[in-house]
């Protein structure tokens, strides 16, 4: 071990507390903000420290809305999240270990192009092609569903290729063996492959949850209707262009509701994230 | 690289890729395609007629000034994100990499932000730098700083780089933690053993084995700061003052969304097309090889 005098340790510690109370302190003025008057607030009166709103302003948030711009229920917005975050996180993990498993243990004709053309996805955010996709989702008639909202964001070949590298690792044993058995395909993936990948998917879950959840573009397109509306969709509703009117600890109740899943996902699971993140980015 | 024990079927694999296949094509390639095929075309005003145009989109484009200055501001941004991002957190790094007591708890205290949605993120910043109700205004106010982000376009940029180099900080954080950690401890004893002082070990032996880690890191936060910082842009200046915070994603949503120019839209969509393999086939080439002395 390297020598480390006391001094360097303590600065090292003073740094980093520094750090922590620099990356937080937009976030503790979004809960403080959130328990306060909305008067006080747009006098730029705001006080650094709670205020007493605190079960009323998230009783409305949640359960009421905004009474001038949006009107629709924080409860409702995070509904909608919810089964979008669920749809795409689930969905992409279904479809792409199936095509990863006949990638991997199956040789038949078109083999490597169908793999190619799955891999070129990986390079094209849904951004650069929103109009042309928007155009498709309105001509199925998808516009303002669930199934509009998460299968544009299921193209994308990450999950396939994670799965893919992590099949080449399995002993081929374990396939004599189970062919031993006389398990068929269907069987040796279920009983076998499944059960081994069970830490990869819960690591690509913990990722792919995170990111739609946090999806914005997409959803802010092709919702129209109030009720189909994603969190952070309607927090960008909330927010009028005549500041007056905005009504700022209702905003900050949302913006804290939209922050609360995802951030328990990554401290709570911390090692499946960490584990994720490093993966999907090889 | 292939696999020696596999099955015999004839149909099962096309069925178990179907799904994947068919997604990717309607939601991917299909739209891709009609990006393409629609930035030869050019509409007219009613929507009532197209003709093929060639490459007009692409010359106007180019001839446009707003568009030049579009692509000139999300490099500008890109690399002050990147840059203020990546310094932060690599001193953060270098610190909780460090023997001390309750580095795991430094860690889990720095990660969360990646959890923030951009939109949310824009709308706390916002908040925190807004020129009547912000409560930092009041300090940069009472230094004798004319802070209006709403109203002047520099510091509305500012404000926006800001924002966006606090939420990819965990990112980066984390990578660099990884990258840290990777290198074997005898190296830093070696330097020691010589005589370097703590400084310029972290110049010469560090930082230089951080280069992989670093440029991996650099390639991210450009590809982030092209896409991830619309929802930021959107809640906190919806583009605005004038033009001071349209970005090229930006700006393809605009034009198509409220000037309707689809064509020329789609072209725009295109030339980011191009960016983002250009920038991802530079991270397959070097990634792949590491920098390597």
């Amino acid at each position: 071990m390297v020598e480390e005098e006391g001094i360097r340790r303590y600065i090292a510690h003073g740094i980093l507390w520094i750090g922590i109370a620099i990356v937080a302190f937009p976030v503790y003025i979004a809960i403080i903000a959130s328990t306060q008057d909305n008067a006080l607030i747009a006098n730029g009166q705001m006080s650094l420290l709670p205020g007493g709103h605190f079960f009323e302003v998230y009783y409305q948030t949640i359960f009421v809305g905004t009474s001038g711009s949006t009107r629709e229920p924080v409860g409702n917005m995070m509904l909608n999240s919810l089964v979008m975050a669920l749809a795409i996180a689930i969905g992409k993990i279904a479809i792409s270990i199936i095509s990863a498993y006949a990638i991997v243990y199956f040789r038949f004709p078109f083999r490597m192009p169908i793999f190619w053309i799955i891999f070129i996805t990986l390079m094209l955010p849904v951004e650069v092609r929103i109009y042309p996709t928007y155009k498709i989702v309105a001509d199925l008639h998808m516009l303002d569903s669930y199934a509009g909202l998460a299968l544009p964001l299921i193209a994308s070949a990450t999950a396939t290729l994670l799965f893919r590298q992590f099949f080449m690792t399995v002993p081929d044993e374990l396939l004599e063996a189970s062919r031993i058995d006389g398990a068929g395909p269907l069987r040796f993936f279920w009983d076998t492959l499944l059960p081994l990948s069970r830490t990869n998917m819960a690591a690509l879950f913990v990722i792919l949850f995170i990111l739609g959840w946090n999806q914005y573009l997409w959803p802010l397109l092709i919702t129209t209707r109030d009720d189909m509306q994603t969190i952070q969709v309607g927090i960008r509703k909330m927010i009028t262009t005549t500041d007056a009117l905005t009504e700022w600890p209702i905003v900050m109740a949302t913006a804290v509701l939209a922050m609360l899943p995802p951030v328990f996902v990554v401290v709570a699971m911390q090692k499946l994230f960490v584990r994720g993140l490093v993966e999907t980015e090889k | 690289m292939q696999k020696q024990a596999i099955f015999q079927s004839r149909l099962l694999p096309y069925a178990l890729v179907a799904p994947q296949l068919a997604i990717v094509l309607i939601f991917f390639y299909w739209p891709a395609l009609q990006a393409v095929i629609q930035s030869f075309l050019l509409q007219d005003a009613f929507g009532l007629s197209t003709s093929f145009v060639w490459f007009e989109n692409y010359v106007d484009l180019f001839r446009d000034a707003a568009y030049f200055e579009a692509v000139v501001r999300t490099f500008v941004f890109s690399f002050a994100i990147a840059a203020t991002s990546l310094s932060f957190a690599l001193l953060l790094a270098v610190m909780a990499d460090k023997p001390l007591r309750g580095s795991m708890l430094y860690r889990t205290l720095l990660i969360w932000p990646y959890a923030v949605a951009p939109p949310v993120v824009g709308v706390l910043w916002i908040f925190m730098l807004h020129p009547s109700l912000g409560v930092l205004s009041r300090y940069l106010r009472n230094m004798g700083i004319d802070w209006n982000p709403l109203l002047n376009g520099d510091q509305a940029a500012s404000l926006i780089i800001l924002a966006a180099a606090w939420k990819q900080i965990s990112y980066n954080f984390l990578f660099f933690l990884a990258g840290l950690q990777a290198i074997p401890k005898s190296v830093f004893e070696a330097a020691a053993i010589d005589g370097a002082r703590p400084m310029r070990r972290f110049w010469t032996v560090t930082f230089p084995l951080l280069s992989p880690t670093i440029f991996f890191l650099l390639v991210v936060n450009i590809v982030y700061a092209f896409f991830d910082t619309f929802g930021i842009i959107d809640t906190m200046t919806r583009g605005g003052p004038g033009t001071s915070t349209v970005t090229l994603v930006y700006k393809v949503y605009s034009d198509g969304l409220l000037g309707g120019n689809l064509g020329s839209s789609a072209a725009q969509s295109v030339i980011l097309m191009v960016m983002v393999i250009v920038l991802t086939g530079i991270q397959f080439r070097f990634v792949e090889r590491k920098v390597t002395y």
